[in-house]
């Protein structure tokens, strides 16, 4: 366990060199920076001064090793655009995204798994059909045309939701919150379940596709054989091994919740760190862009490393193998 | 190897036995036998006719400033109260026609989503081949990053190239570069499955009788990687190109939503869906309504075409 635990972490690291590689790179990319920074007519003595004291005229490993150190750090210098520097930026946004994507992510739970063993209980049912074509739309539908429907429907005919920003947040310390607030709570609500529902139909078929293969396999059989009751079988027989691979799409897929939040985030003005990318994006504001690749990078590393991490905790059989391969 | 190979007949090259398996009824039999197959490929073939005609077919230029008049903006689709017989699908607050519009819209989305495939293709099939031949080294290079590529969400990396050309380039091109920076990022981003399809028939084709018999004629490497080995793995990149002109499509529509596809001079069905946003409020929905139809059934009649394409010539699921 010990030693998998360290070659995991190991492996991280590298990753995210990787990625602050990419991110060093997208600098270097955009032309000269000293050219911005010293007025047109300077001379090359004051040129070379400038880049000696940006210590653009190091070789390039040790710029990189600056940039790792520094990022690692959470210094990523100023934006280009509106001069504060990065970090701070990001800060302010981080908290509006995390809530978006954790409310997200608990309804596609909350949601998807019942669905999903209702519908592989009983596969003939209406129901059962109903749902499944609701979720081939859903599927097929862009997010973003999701998103305006949701706003058209709810907001512009029926006058029931806001359709853009976060209502009245509250500040707990450094982070501000939606939470604590009832038009907070009512802002939540169309963002989330527009940016749950490719995950929560996801979720429902592969719960659905689980739970029907672990139902025809021979220990449910002689469960039933035993005289145990269906719901015995159902809920505490069947649904455990069917979470082990939901618990692995789930945590991959947060992953892309977050990227998705990007689109979610433009669709209703949501004042989040996908907002601020794209803002980012179009302007060709680079420190931001390659902060928020890094940040973006750590979060999916951390959430693959702890997605393993829990596998093993959660099948005994690997953990099996893993002591005998220590021996 | 167990493929016996008569010498004197090398074997054909996989695109003549599909048109040859298509000919002989295979592949048709099962096209006459889906429904979901025969409708998508009927809108299919709708859209494109609409969008190659785009300039016979629409009632105005969109592009043409000269032809918009102020007066019929925001006006409804033609059945609608208020609405216009000249104008379809209605107008939107520049008094651009709607139908109009959606014809051009789609004839750029799909230049993209076609271009954007065949620049995915070409770099995937190349470094697959290349890396499934050489193999050592290069191989265990190009599949690595490939692995980080794709761990990565398609959107989020696409996102990414377009932002690192736009702050390449200087903002006056901006405008006339969009189509190729759209092209790039979506085609760079989506070469990965091509990549890795051809990788492995290709390590499976390199050990055969044929591609011996050519080494020991003294073939070179680049003409084996070319000429015997290409023309048998390029079977399922069919299949993949299919199911990614959905994606592609769907991409630049996103791109175009978020603000950093085509400008609004030049609007793609993404671009005309954000227009239309802006204007949820005044109670325009036919602005983001129409273009956002025609984009579901574009994306939704590739898709199933390619679910339909992929079943079809797997003679595994028959």
């Amino acid at each position: 366990m010990f030693g998998f635990l360290v070659r995991r972490i190991v492996q991280s690291v590298f990753v995210m060199l990787a990625v602050a590689l990419i991110a060093f790179m997208m600098f270097r990319f955009m032309g000269d920076p000293v050219n911005s920074m010293v007025s047109e007519n300077a001379s090359v003595a004051e040129r070379e001064e400038v880049r000696a004291r940006l210590g653009l005229d190091q070789p390039l490993y040790v710029q990189y090793a600056r940039f790792v150190t520094r990022a690692a750090q959470g210094d990523f210098g100023l934006s280009w655009r509106n001069a504060r520097p990065v970090s701070t930026l990001l800060a302010e946004r981080f908290p509006a995204t995390a809530e978006l994507v954790l409310v997200a992510a608990g309804l596609s739970l909350v949601l998807g798994i019942p669905l999903g063993i209702l519908t592989a209980l009983r596969p003939r049912a209406l129901s059962t059909q109903t749902l499944q074509f609701i979720s081939l739309v859903g599927i097929s539908l862009p997010t973003f045309v999701t998103g305006i429907l949701l706003i058209l429907t709810f907001s512009v005919w029926l006058g029931w939701l806001p359709s853009f920003g976060r209502g009245t947040v509250v500040d707990v310390g450094w982070w501000s919150t939606g939470f604590l607030t009832t038009t907070g709570l009512k802002a939540l609500i169309l963002p989330s379940v527009m940016l749950c529902l490719f995950q929560l139909t996801l979720i429902m078929r592969l719960v659905r596709a689980e739970m029907m293969e672990v139902l025809r396999t021979d220990y449910i059989k002689f469960a039933r054989a035993r005289g145990l009751s269906d719901r015995a079988i159902h809920f505490h027989h069947a649904l455990r091994n069917t979470l082990i691979p939901v618990i692995t799409i789930f945590g991959l897929q947060l992953g892309g919740l977050i990227a998705f939040a990007i689109i979610t985030e433009t669709v209703f003005q949501w004042p989040g760190m996908g907002a601020l990318f794209i803002q980012a994006v179009s302007f060709g504001d680079v420190p931001v862009m390659a902060a928020y690749l890094v940040l973006v990078s750590l979060i999916f590393v951390t959430i693959n490393t702890i997605v393993d991490l829990l596998y093993v905790v959660l099948d005994p059989r690997l953990r099996v193998d893993g002591a005998r391969g220590a021996h | 190897m167990a493929t016996p190979t008569p010498a004197s007949a090398p074997p054909r090259p996989a695109p003549a036995g599909l048109i040859a398996r298509a000919l002989s009824g295979d592949v048709a039999w099962s096209f006459r036998h889906s429904w979901s197959a025969r409708i998508s490929a009927l809108v299919l073939l709708i859209l494109f006719a609409a969008a190659i005609l785009a300039p016979w077919l629409a009632n105005q230029n969109p592009y043409d400033i000269g032809e918009l008049s102020l007066f019929d903006s925001e006006l409804p689709p033609a059945w609608a109260e208020g609405g216009d017989a000249r104008y379809w699908l209605g107008t939107d607050t520049l008094a651009r026609d709607v139908y109009s519009s959606i014809l051009y819209g789609l004839r750029l989305s799909l230049i993209v989503g076609f271009a954007s495939v065949a620049l995915a293709a070409v770099v995937g099939i190349s470094l697959g081949l290349l890396g499934g031949f050489v193999g050592g080294i290069v191989d265990a290079a190009i599949m690595r990053f490939a692995d980080v590529l794709l761990s990565f969400p398609t959107i989020l990396v696409a996102l990414l190239v377009n932002g690192i050309m736009r702050g390449a380039l200087p903002p006056a091109q901006h405008q006339q570069a969009a189509i190729w920076v759209l092209i790039l990022a979506i085609g760079l981003t989506n070469w990965v499955q091509y990549a890795r399809t051809v990788r492995s028939s290709t390590m499976v084709e390199r050990n055969k009788e044929y591609v011996q018999a050519a080494r020991i004629n003294g073939v070179s490497r680049a003409g084996i990687m070319v000429s015997h080995i290409l023309p048998n793995v390029l079977g399922p990149v069919l299949v993949i190109a299919t199911i990614n002109l959905g994606m592609a499509v769907l991409t630049e529509a996103t791109l175009s939503f978020l603000g950093v596809g085509m400008p609004a001079t030049q609007p793609s069905l993404g671009t005309l869906i954000r227009i239309g946003n802006e204007y949820l409020f005044s109670g325009i929905w036919w602005v983001v309504i129409f273009p956002s139809v025609v984009l579901v059934a574009l994306v939704l009649a590739v898709n199933l075409l390619g679910d339909w394409l992929r079943d079809a010539l797997n003679p595994k699921l028959r």
